[in-house]
This record gives structure tokens, C-alpha cells and sequence, in this order.
């Protein structure tokens, strides 16, 4: 496999919210961003990381990479991807 | 002249406590009525029912109050639709089935075409007891495939392709049977672990996953006076023929050995599920 190259233009953190509140948070966040650009969304091991990392990528959206925080959250890395 | 109630029941027409009223049951499959049979259902319960109708546990539509000597006129008006009565007593009932891949997100497997072959294949057909067959789309079993004589649960096997892999890790989480381990830059997947849920399909970003729909079988539910769920004898099934062959030799397994009124399990419990578990597995490896 090869990994992508990155560079971060914007970040979120949906640590502090519940489903459906934790997509809805990323998409809001998203939308701020133009075509291209790479937001960092910060969630919760569990619910979250198991499940919105799928629904940002039914949205359309490129996923990159998800990191390990090592501290229970994990750090989502997107590229935007316009209509 | 006297009453023919199983002819009745057999036709769908099931019996009410209130005397010469019939609930009449509709043929639905896998929970799915157009907007032109539900506005002629709509109509016959307000001409000849009182006004209302019962959708009934299993996905059907019953249509309450209707009366004995109205039976073939409420059946010709019930045709104008495209509207059939339904079935009950000891034979194939109701196929029932989640929305499945077709509009479902999480749907492995199109669970409607499915219930409509079944039911094309299946509709009324004469056993000693009643036998349903319950069609769920994924994992997550909205429609309860275990408690069924024979239940049907789409799932997805898979195969890591590395070429397309980005390595983002996503799948690893969206598992959640921790069946999928990533270390250094290569993915392995704990194929005893694996339950096809396909959520590392959905979720991963490049596609990275070869994957084969198919389907997980159990047999012998059963939730009503007895409770006792489905069990699976075979493994996961990759192809529809060999599914519905399956099925074809699970229902000559329990007319051929059932007592009249017994129901699957109970005739697995009876004859051995290991003389079952024999048969189906000839036709797996067949």
C-alpha cells in the first residue's frame, strides 16, 4: 500500500459531541472548506471512529488517513471533495 | 351449506371471534405494496371491511370485517389493484425481507429480489406444518433472520487487494469483531473472526476490498410458543444458485420427515440435526 501525502488546512473536533451530532459537526466543517482542502477531524474511540469515517466517505469525501491519538481519540484526516 | 374454514384459511381469510367475519390476509412480499394496491386496499376496507386495516407481524396486510358472503366480490375488487389474497395454515408463508441493498446503505445482498423469487418459487406450497422464511439484508438483522424456520442474512466476504490500499486505517476500526490487524503497512484479516458484515468494504476510501455478496443460512427458528433460534449448519454461501437449491432441500428434508403439525425445529430436535446438517452439506459441496 502507499500512504498519501498531506497538509492539514483546518480542523474539528467532535470529542465533545453525540451521533448523529458527530457527523453533522465534520460535514458543517467540511462545508466550510473549499474543493481540495484537508480538514482534521478529532473524535471519539468507539461509535464514533467505527462509524464516521463512513458516513464522510458516503458523502463523497476522500479519507486519507486516521490516526491513533494514543489518548481514545483518533484524528481523521479529509480532502474535500466538491459536487 | 357449511363453512369450509381451512379452505378459508388456506385462501387467507382468517376467522374473527365476531361470527361470519373474516380478517382477510394480503399476499405481500418482502414488505413491499405500490401506492396502487394500497389505494385499492384503502378502498375495499372502507366498502366492505370498517374502515381500517392490521398490518400483521410478519409484513402482511390484513383486512378486518369482511364478510362471509362478500368473500369473491372483496377477491375481484382486490384483482382491479393487482391486490392477491394471502396464505395461512401448514405451508410456505409470508417471505419476509428488510429493504436490503437496494435502498438500504448497510444492505449486503438485494433482499427484495430475493423474497420475490422465493415467493415465485415457494407461495402456498403444502408442508406439514407452517415454514417461514425471513430475508435480512446485513449483520445488524433488522428483520430477525434467526427467527425463522429458514433465515437468510446477506453478508460479504472479502479479500485485502493491497495494490489500491492507502493504508489509512480506517477499516481496522470500523471492524467490529477486531478480525482485521494492520502492522507494518500490510493488512491481515482473521478470517475465523470475520462475520461478513462488510463494514470494511463500506468504509474504505479506495475501495481496497475483492468482495463476494453471499449469504449466511440458519435454520429451525422459531418464536412463538417456543422460542428457540435459528442455528447455521453451513458455512457462508458465495452463490444465489446454490442457495436456493438449499432452500430446495431443506423443505423436501422437512416434508419428507415432519409429523402433520410439527414444526422445523422440532423435527430437527426429533430426527437429529446431525441427519440434516448431512444432507445440506451434501448439497454445499455439491
Amino acid at each position: 500500500m502507499a500512504e498519501l501525502e498531506y497538509q492539514i488546512d483546518d480542523s474539528v473536533d467532535i470529542t465533545d459531541v453525540v451521533c448523529p451530532t458527530t457527523f453533522v459537526k465534520a460535514k458543517v466543517a467540511l462545508e466550510e472548506l473549499d474543493d481540495g482542502q484537508i480538514l482534521a477531524v478529532k473524535m471519539n474511540d468507539g461509535e464514533p471512529v467505527q462509524n464516521v469515517p463512513r458516513s464522510i466517505k458516503e458523502e463523497g469525501h476522500q479519507i486519507l488517513k486516521l490516526l491513533d491519538n494514543k489518548d481514545g481519540t483518533f484524528t481523521l484526516i479529509v480532502k474535500k471533495v466538491g459536487d | 351449506m357449511a363453512v369450509d374454514y381451512a379452505a378459508l384459511k388456506k385462501g387467507g381469510f382468517m376467522r374473527q371471534k365476531q361470527k361470519n367475519n373474516f380478517s382477510l390476509r394480503l399476499r405481500v412480499v418482502g414488505g413491499n405494496v405500490s401506492a396502487v394496491q394500497l389505494a385499492k386496499i384503502a378502498e375495499v376496507a372502507e366498502k366492505y371491511g370498517d374502515g381500517h386495516v392490521h398490518l400483521t407481524s410478519r409484513q402482511s396486510v390484513e383486512i378486518p370485517f369482511i364478510k362471509l358472503e362478500q368473500i369473491d366480490e372483496v377477491k375481484a375488487a382486490l384483482g382491479e389493484g393487482g391486490v392477491e389474497p394471502g396464505v395461512c395454515g401448514p405451508r410456505v408463508r409470508t417471505i419476509t425481507a428488510c429493504q436490503g441493498e437496494a435502498i438500504c446503505p448497510s444492505g449486503c445482498i438485494d433482499t427484495y429480489s430475493l423474497a420475490k423469487e422465493l415467493d415465485t418459487r415457494y407461495f402456498a406450497k403444502e408442508l406439514p406444518h407452517k415454514f417461514k422464511f425471513g430475508i435480512t439484508g446485513c449483520q445488524n438483522n433488522c428483520l430477525k433472520a434467526e427467527e425463522n424456520d429458514l433465515g437468510i442474512k446477506g453478508g460479504i466476504k472479502v479479500k485485502w487487494r493491497e495494490s489500491a490500499c492507502i493504508g489509512c486505517g480506517v477499516c481496522e476500526k470500523a471492524c467490529r469483531t477486531n478480525a482485521i490487524t494492520i502492522a507494518d503497512g500490510k493488512i491481515s484479516l482473521d478470517e475465523s473472526k470475520c462475520n461478513y458484515c462488510g463494514r470494511c468494504v463500506k468504509s474504505c476510501p479506495t475501495e481496497a476490498w475483492d468482495t463476494t455478496h453471499g449469504y449466511i443460512v440458519s435454520f429451525g427458528g422459531i418464536f412463538g410458543n417456543s422460542i428457540s433460534k435459528g442455528e447455521t449448519v453451513i458455512p457462508f454461501i458465495e452463490d444465489k444458485e446454490k442457495l436456493l437449491a438449499i432452500c430446495d432441500a431443506t423443505l423436501a428434508f422437512f416434508a419428507e420427515n415432519a409429523k402433520p403439525g410439527e414444526r422445523f425445529k422440532f423435527t430437527l430436535d426429533r430426527v437429529g440435526r446431525e441427519k440434516f446438517a448431512e444432507k445440506i452439506l451434501e448439497v454445499y459441496n455439491g
